[in-house]
C-alpha cells in the first residue's frame, strides 16, 4: 500500500506549526516530541505505520475549530482520529500532517427519553453511549464488535455496523444531528433532535465519509428501550448452500431476527480448539437470535427451527437459559481470537447478496487453495456482510503481500457477485486502490466533487478512500497556497 | 416525445438550453418552472430477490406496480409511503423515483427509519449530463461516499434518478391498535412519549386533536401483538384515557387515512409539516394556531392546515426542527419558500453541492430553498 510522499515544505515548517497550535491550545493538548507521536502511528490495521508531524488532543468544539483554522492556514493535512480502532487504516498518518484526536471529548451533553435521543461528544465510546443510559432501559443499537474501545466519531466517520444491523439499522440509521467543524474552522450544526432533512441529507452525507468532509464534535444519536429478552439458536448444516437456503426461507417466512450468524468449517475448527465451545463440526454453523417476551420468543424459535429442520441440519440446539444463550456465543465471539492463535490474520469486509453465498465461498476456497493461504468465513447472514478472515505469516517475507492479493481478489469477487468492497469497516487505505472496481471513473468524480464542496484545499485527511493517481491533481493544492 | 431510457434521458439534458422540470407522476408538489421533463417512462421491476429482501426498479415504475410485486411475496415497502393524491388535489401516477427524491415516509417512519434509511443504491443523470452509480443492492455498504442519501430528498435538484435499489421488508401477520381517547395535546404527546419508551415496539403513534383519540399501533404474530397490546393498556391505564382496541381491518384502514391525512382531504388552506421534538410539538402547534393540526411520529411530525398565506414560520420563532409549505394557494406560494430556509453554513453547502452536480443550474430551480 502506498501512501503519498510527503510535503517536506510542511515538515520543514514543523517549528512554525506546533508553535502556533501550543499558543493557541491549553498545555499538554499538542504533542510533537517523536517519542510521543509514535503512539499515534497506526490505527489498527498495523501493517502500516507512520508517526505524524505533531497530534493535537482539543477539548471542546471551539479548540477543534482552533485546530482546523491554523492548520488550514498553515497548508497541513488534518488526519482525525476516534480511538484508533478503524481496521481499513482511516486513522494512518502521513509525515507531514497533523493528527486531531477527540478522546478529550467524552462527555454525555443531554439523556432525553421522551424524546428517546442523546446528545453526546464523539470522543465518547460505543459502549459507554449504551453505559449512559441502560439503567433506564435503553441502549444505542449499532454494535460494531470493537464497540467497548472505538468512538462515536470514529462511528460516523465509517458509518460502522454490527451484528444486529439486521433489525436496527447501522449508524446512519441511528444519527439524528452533528456539530461538525470544517477545515476552515467554521462550525455548523446539521441535523438536530428531530427526524429527516428539510433540505439536502447533509447528515448522511457526512456518515461514512472518513472524516473528509469535516470534524464531528458532537452527535445526537436515536435511543431505543431494550427489549424485554433475547434469545438464540445454533443449527448446524453439511453444507454452506444448504444453509444460505435456509437463512433465505427464514427471511421469506416474514421472521425478522436481530442477528442471523453464519461461520463455515475452518473458522469452527479454529474455534472449537480455541473456545471450547462445543460447536458441531461440520461445513456451515448459523446463530439466530431474536428478541422479544419470553412467550414471543418461543414462538418465533419454533417457526424458525421448524424452516431449520426442512433443511435437515446435523445440529439444532434451542438456548433455555441464559448460560445456554452464551455457550452459543461463545464461539462467535472469540473467532476472531481464535484464528489470531493460529497466524496473524487480515480481516477482511465485503458484503454480498445473501442469496450468493454458496458460490462466494466456492470460489474463496478455491483461491485459498492456489493461493495457499488459509481462509475462515465469519458472515452477518440476515445482511450479506462476509468477514473472511485470511491467515499469513507476518515474519514470512512475501507473505503479507500475498495475503494483501488474495484479499483483494476476494473483494473483487465481492463487487463481481453484485456486492460491494467494504459493508462496515470503510476503505481507508486498505480498500482505496481498489475503488476502481466497483465505480466508474464518473461514479468517483462525482464524490471527488462532494469533498471538493467541504474541503477545497483538499487537507481533511486526503490520502485516504480514493485511489492516489486519480486525487493526484487535487492534494496538496493547500500545501501550495500556503506555502 | 415521451423518455423510456436513460440514455434518452442523457441527451435530453445535455441538449436542454433552458431549465427543466423533472418529474415522475408529479403528485408530490415538487415540479418547479421550466420543461417537464418526464422520467414515468423509465418503467419496469429490474431484480426482486424476496430472499435477500432486495428490489431493483426504473425510477419511473408505479409505486402501486411495485407494492403488488412486493404483497405476492408477503413483504412490504415499511417506511409506508403516503399517497399525497388526495391531499393535493391531482391525479397523477406516483412513481417509485419520486418517493425517493422527496424521501417521503409515513407513520412507520418513526420505528423504521425514513425512505432514505431503505435507499441501497441509485443510478441518475447529473446536470452536465454523466450518469452516475453510487450505493448498490446490499444492506451494509460504506463503499465511498453516501450519494445514495444525498439524493433521497433532493428533490430533483442534484440529477435525474433512474434507477432506485431499495430494501423491502415483511409484512407482518397482523396488526391492531389501542385507541386512547379523552386526552388534550399535551397528555396525548406524554402518553405515547411513554408508549414509545416501552419496549413494545410500536409502530405507529398519532393523534387527532379534532377527534380527541390518540393511536398506538402494534404489528407482528397474532400471538405477539394481542400480548403487547395487553400489556400496553396496562402501561397506559394510568393516563386516565378511555381505551379501546381496533382489529386488524379497521386498524389498517386506519392507519391508511393516518397516512394520507385524510382529515385535511377536501378543505381549503396551505398545508404545512413541522418536524420537530416530539415533546415540544404541542407548545408548537399552539402557537401555530392552525385551523386544523394533526400529529404522527408521536409529536415529531405535525400536519397543519393554516389559512391561505400564513407565514408560519414567522408565528413558530425559533426551535429545533423545520417546517416545509406543502399545499399552497398560488399567492402564498410566490411569498414563501416551500423548504425551511437552512442556516448559512449549511445553505454554503447546499449551494455548492448544486453547483457541482447542476453547474448550468438547470434542475427544479425553485424545489429547494436556497439562502433567503
Amino acid at each position: 500500500m502506498q501512501m503519498p510522499t510527503p510535503d517536506s515544505g510542511i515538515i520543514a515548517r514543523k517549528a512554525r506549526v506546533v508553535a502556533r497550535l501550543r499558543a493557541a491550545l491549553p498545555r499538554n493538548a499538542v504533542i510533537d516530541d517523536e517519542h510521543e507521536t509514535r503512539a499515534y502511528e497506526c490505527d489498527a490495521l498495523t501493517a502500516y505505520k507512520c508517526p505524524p508531524l505533531a497530534v493535537t488532543l482539543p477539548a471542546s468544539t471551539q479548540e477543534v475549530s482552533t485546530v482546523l483554522r491554523i492548520c488550514h492556514e498553515e497548508g497541513v493535512p488534518v488526519v482525525p482520529r476516534g480511538s484508533g480502532t478503524s481496521l481499513a487504516g482511516g486513522a494512518l498518518p502521513t509525515a507531514d500532517s497533523v493528527v486531531l484526536g477527540v478522546a478529550r471529548m467524552a462527555e454525555v451533553l443531554k439523556v432525553d427519553y421522551d424524546n428517546r435521543l442523546i446528545r453526546v461528544q464523539t470522543g465518547r465510546t460505543n459502549l459507554s453511549v449504551t453505559g449512559a443510559v441502560e439503567e433506564d432501559g435503553f441502549f444505542y443499537a449499532p454494535d460494531p464488535s470493537s464497540q467497548l474501545a472505538c468512538a462515536i466519531a470514529g462511528n460516523i466517520a465509517m458509518n460502522s455496523g454490527g451484528a444486529h444491523c439486521l433489525k436496527y439499522g447501522v449508524t446512519t440509521n441511528n444519527l439524528l444531528g452533528v456539530t461538525m467543524v470544517m477545515m476552515d474552522g467554521d462550525v455548523v450544526e446539521i441535523g438536530g433532535g428531530y427526524m429527516d432533512a428539510g433540505g439536502l441529507d447533509l447528515l448522511g452525507l457526512v456518515c461514512g465519509s472518513e472524516g473528509q468532509l469535516g470534524v464531528v464534535t458532537e452527535a445526537t444519536l436515536r435511543i431505543l428501550p431494550k427489549p424485554e429478552g433475547a434469545r438464540p439458536v445454533l443449527m448446524g448444516f453439511d453444507d454452506n448452500a444448504v444453509a444460505g437456503a435456509c437463512v433465505s426461507d427464514i427471511i421469506k417466512a416474514g421472521v425478522l431476527p436481530v442477528a442471523i450468524e453464519f461461520m463455515d468449517r475452518p473458522c469452527i475448527e479454529a474455534t472449537e480448539a480455541f473456545a471450547h465451545a462445543g460447536y458441531p463440526m461440520c461445513e456451515a454453523l448459523l446463530i439466530v437470535e431474536v428478541e422479544g417476551s419470553d412467550a414471543e420468543i418461543d414462538h418465533q424459535l419454533a417457526l424458525i427451527t421448524e424452516i431449520a429442520r426442512r433443511h435437515n441440519p446435523v445440529e439444532l440446539r434451542e438456548s433455555t437459559s441464559a448460560e445456554e444463550s452464551a455457550a452459543i456465543w461463545l464461539g462467535r465471539k472469540s473467532a476472531f481470537g481464535a484464528m489470531g492463535q493460529i497466524n496473524d490474520y487480515m480481516c477482511l469486509d465485503g458484503t454480498i447478496p445473501v442469496n450468493e453465498l454458496p458460490m462466494v465461498l466456492r470460489r474463496i476456497g478455491e483461491m485459498s487453495d492456489s493461493y495457499g493461504l488459509k481462509v475462515g468465513n465469519v458472515f452477518h447472514a440476515g445482511d450479506g456482510n462476509m468477514h473472511p478472515l485470511i491467515l499469513f505469516d507476518a515474519n514470512k517475507p512475501g507473505d503479507l503481500e500475498k495475503c494483501e492479493a488474495f484479499g483483494a481478489d476476494i473483494l473483487r469477487l465481492c463487487v463481481e457477485a453484485g456486492g460491494c468492497l467494504t459493508g462496515e469497516h470503510g476503505v481507508g487505505i486498505e480498500k482505496r486502490d481498489l475503488m476502481h472496481v466497483q465505480y466508474a471513473p464518473a461514479d468517483l468524480e462525482a464524490q471527488l466533487a462532494v469533498k471538493d464542496v467541504f474541503d477545497p484545499a483538499w487537507l481533511l485527511n486526503p490520502a485516504k478512500v480514493f485511489p492516489l493517481d486519480v486525487t493526484e491533481g487535487r492534494r496538496g493544492s493547500g500545501a501550495s497556497v500556503a506555502a | 416525445m415521451t423518455i423510456t431510457t436513460e440514455a434518452e434521458v442523457v441527451e435530453a439534458i445535455r441538449s436542454a438550453q433552458a431549465p427543466l422540470s423533472l418529474r415522475g407522476g408529479n403528485t408530490r408538489g415538487m415540479a418547479g418552472p421550466g420543461a417537464d421533463l418526464s422520467l414515468a417512462g423509465l418503467r419496469g421491476i429490474s431484480l426482486y430477490e424476496p430472499g435477500a429482501l432486495t428490489l431493483v426498479a426504473q425510477a419511473g415504475t408505479p409505486v402501486s406496480e411495485i407494492e403488488t410485486t412486493l404483497a405476492a411475496e408477503g413483504q412490504r415497502l415499511a417506511f409506508e409511503p403516503m399517497d399525497h393524491r388526495a391531499l393535493m388535489g391531482c391525479s397523477g401516477t406516483p412513481t417509485i423515483g419520486g418517493i425517493f427524491a422527496a424521501n417521503v415516509s409515513g407513520p412507520r417512519r418513526l420505528a423504521v427509519g425514513a425512505a432514505r434509511d431503505f435507499l441501497l443504491g441509485v443510478r441518475f443523470v447529473d446536470g452536465q449530463g454523466n450518469v452516475i452509480k453510487n450505493g448498490g443492492r446490499v444492506m451494509k455498504n460504506v463503499t465511498g461516499y453516501d450519494l445514495v442519501k444525498l439524493m433521497a430528498g433532493s428533490r430533483g435538484t442534484l440529477g435525474a434518478v433512474t434507477e432506485v435499489s431499495l430494501k423491502v421488508l415483511p409484512t407482518p401477520e397482523t396488526n391492531a391498535t389501542l385507541v386512547l381517547s379523552g386526552l388534550d395535546d399535551a397528555a396525548a404527546i406524554a402518553a405515547m412519549a411513554l408508549a414509545m419508551r416501552s419496549p413494545f415496539e410500536v409502530t405507529g403513534a398519532a393523534h387527532d386533536p379534532a377527534q380527541g383519540r390518540s393511536f398506538l399501533r402494534l404489528e407482528g404474530f397474532e400471538t405477539s401483538v394481542s400480548y403487547r397490546t395487553g400489556r400496553l393498556k396496562d402501561l397506559l391505564a394510568a393516563t386516565g384515557a378511555e381505551l379501546e382496541v381496533l382489529d386488524a381491518e379497521p386498524s389498517a384502514t386506519l392507519w391508511r387515512d393516518l397516512r394520507d391525512v385524510a382529515a385535511f382531504h377536501g378543505a381549503a388552506g396551505d398545508v404545512w409539516r413541522v418536524h420537530c421534538r416530539p415533546t415540544e410539538a404541542p407548545a408548537l402547534a399552539a402557537k401555530a394556531g392552525a385551523e386544523a393540526h394533526l400529529y404522527d411520529w408521536a409529536g415529531g411530525l405535525i400536519w397543519l392546515r393554516m389559512a391561505p398565506g400564513t407565514d408560519l414560520r414567522a408565528r413558530l420563532g425559533r426551535y429545533d426542527g423545520h417546517a416545509t409549505l406543502l399545499r399552497a394557494e398560488s399567492a402564498a406560494q410566490a411569498l414563501l419558500p416551500r423548504q425551511e430556509p437552512e442556516a448559512p453554513g449549511v445553505a454554503r453547502l447546499t449551494a455548492g453541492l448544486r453547483a457541482k452536480f447542476d453547474p448550468r443550474g438547470i434542475f427544479n430551480a425553485e424545489a429547494l430553498a436556497l439562502t433567503p
